[in-house]
């Protein structure tokens, strides 16, 4: 299977402490990927390398087939002012801006787009409301409808069901399912290791270095989980400098 | 009813009611008469079509204290202009944009690179600037001059003065409609912009100096230390009735020119420096928003429309 992304010995660093350390990894392409690990393990840093928001210190992460510009990203905690008086549409719509940038104009075509992604996601009737009106689970659909929008490639979610309750969980499910039948490599951070073993077929395993990557149903083994677990949250002040080579 | 024959002036015959006679010399006359308040008018219709929209991206921004610091930080440019050519506008004008340009990045810098906030850096750094102009002017000039440049002078308004208002007005609107889109993301979802690759920060600098040209504009009329008052009033009041960026925008407009209006008038008539007088009529607007505005007012507080079913 080819690989979407290539990490070669990625390390990425806050303040010298590695979150992400020499990690080594393909994630396939068109297929659906789980990155699981406990707190801290460096998964959220791990998506945000692949977007570009952090640099790596050390290592490349290389796109075979493709730009950057076809990733989509859902971060964990938005930045979202979620009490700017801005539509739902002119929310969605904006998924469109590799098509309509700073200057452009919407075109009919994008309108239809943005109303079909607000109708897949279950919001219909909600495209003239104030963003300030959704709920935490109406706002999730949002940002989904402009992924949905995006057509992007490459689609990168950080814990996209925190709080977010069962049924829109599992509507949003059925969106990602659609994106792997449309062959688009999605991935995921996830903390529910059901859900993982339900609906993402591969898995990687961190723990700031990556513990094991694979099919699911090898990757998280027992012995894989409880080795994960055992990784120390905190930073070791007194951490010696890691030099090129040399086992961590 | 027509009035007896001999109420009707001769000047005048136009003017039939004595009510009418009343009003045009109060409302209308200082204005035909006087050279001065006519630039100081249009001035304040040109500020207020340029100013709305950047006072609408203030609050949403959040940095309405911020443009207050900025403001003020004009004063020392100002004053070293004034020290240079005495009250001419183009030096004090130029100095008082170099100067909130200066303060704007030094305070994004200060707050990039260490770990004070950008709320405390601008507070910082608008104190110095107060605390530095003060002096220069009162080294040089009299309390007089200290009072044009703090509280704004409509004698000062020139025709020179007019075309820098005029000239900020278009390119604010210009500059904004250029901006808005990047800026509208940057204000609500910076981490989007992000994402698709667009340099926020440019957009952020863009808007802060469109918001210190209009500053620049209106110190002349309002002063330094109420140059943000024709910007930021009428903006808050238009929150009060408005949901969207651009009827906010509609709103805070006639908002704004009705402030200048009046406020002159009330400057002309009661004798008080313009600039207290035209924020004070935008303080009105403010008032009656809080409390009637069809958005969070105390109105709706008080007295909540019936809810519905659904």
């Amino acid at each position: 299977m080819s690989a979407a992304l290539r990490l070669v010995d990625v390390t990425v660093a806050y303040e010298r402490h590695p979150a992400v350390h020499h990690v080594s990894v393909d994630i396939p392409e068109g297929a659906c990927t789980a990155v699981v690990g406990p707190n801290g393990a460096g998964k959220s840093t791990l998506l945000k390398a692949m977007v570009g928001l952090v640099r790596a210190v050390q290592g490349r992460i290389e796109f075979p087939h493709r730009t950057r510009a076809k990733i989509a990203y859902l971060p964990q905690q938005s930045d979202v002012d979620r009490a700017f008086p801005i539509s739902i549409l002119d929310m969605v719509l904006l998924g469109r801006w590799h098509g309509i940038g700073a200057f452009g104009a919407a075109r009919p075509g994008d309108i239809d787009g943005a109303m079909h992604a607000i109708g897949a996601v279950g919001l219909r009737g909600f495209e003239r409301r104030p963003l300030a009106t959704l709920s935490a689970g109406q706002f999730q659909r949002a940002l989904f409808a402009r992924m949905l929008l995006q057509d992007a490639e490459i689609i990168l979610l950080d814990e996209p069901f925190n709080a977010i309750d069962a049924r829109t969980t599992a509507d949003l499910l059925a969106l990602v399912k659609r994106w792997r039948e449309d062959h688009r490599t999605v991935v995921c951070v996830l903390h529910d290791l059901e859900q993982v073993r339900a609906h993402f077929p591969h898995t990687l395993l961190m723990a700031r270095e990556l513990i094991a990557a694979g099919p699911t149903e090898q990757a998280l083994t027992a012995a894989n989980l409880l080795r994960a677990r055992a990784m120390a949250e905190s930073w070791d002040d007194a951490a010696a400098v890691c030099h090129p080579g040399e086992a961590a | 009813m027509t009035p007896p024959p001999s109420v009707i002036p001769a000047k005048r015959p136009e003017c039939a009611d004595p009510n009418m006679e009343f009003l045009s010399d109060f409302l209308i006359s200082p204005f035909v008469d006087h050279g001065f308040m006519r630039r100081a008018l249009v001035a304040c219709l040109a500020l207020s079509t340029g100013s709305c929209t950047v006072g609408v991206f203030l609050i949403l921004r959040r940095m309405s204290l911020m443009g207050d610091a900025l403001a003020h930080a004009l004063l020392p440019g100002a004053a070293i202009g004034f020290l240079l050519g005495g009250l001419s506008l183009p030096a004090m004008s130029a100095g008082g944009f170099i100067a909130g340009i200066a303060t704007a990045l030094l305070s994004g810098m200060v707050a990039r690179f260490t770990a004070l906030r950008e709320d405390a850096s601008f507070a910082a750094a608008y104190l110095t600037a107060l605390a530095v102009g003060v002096m220069i002017v009162s080294l040089k000039g009299s309390t007089v001059d200290l009072m044009h440049i703090l509280f704004g002078s409509i004698l000062a308004v020139d025709d020179l003065s007019l075309a820098l208002v005029a000239s900020t007005a278009s390119l604010t609107l210009l500059g904004m409609a250029a901006i808005y889109r990047p800026l509208v993301v940057e204000c609500f979802n910076p981490g989007f912009l992000a994402a698709v690759g667009v340099r926020g920060s440019l957009y952020h600098y863009a808007f802060l100096a469109l918001a210190v040209l209009n500053m620049v504009a209106a110190f002349q009329a309002l002063g330094t230390l109420m140059a943000l008052g024709l910007l930021l009033l009428p903006a808050v009041a238009a929150s009060f009735w408005a949901r969207q960026v651009v009827t906010m925008a509609l709103v805070a407009l006639p908002m704004a020119a009705a402030s200048g209006f009046v406020g002159l008038l009330v400057s002309y008539h009661a004798g008080v420096p313009s600039g207290p007088a035209i924020v004070l009529v935008a303080s009105l607007f403010y008032i009656v928003s809080l409390l009637l505005g069809t958005h969070d007012s105390v109105r709706l507080r008080i007295a909540p429309p019936a809810h519905l079913r659904a």
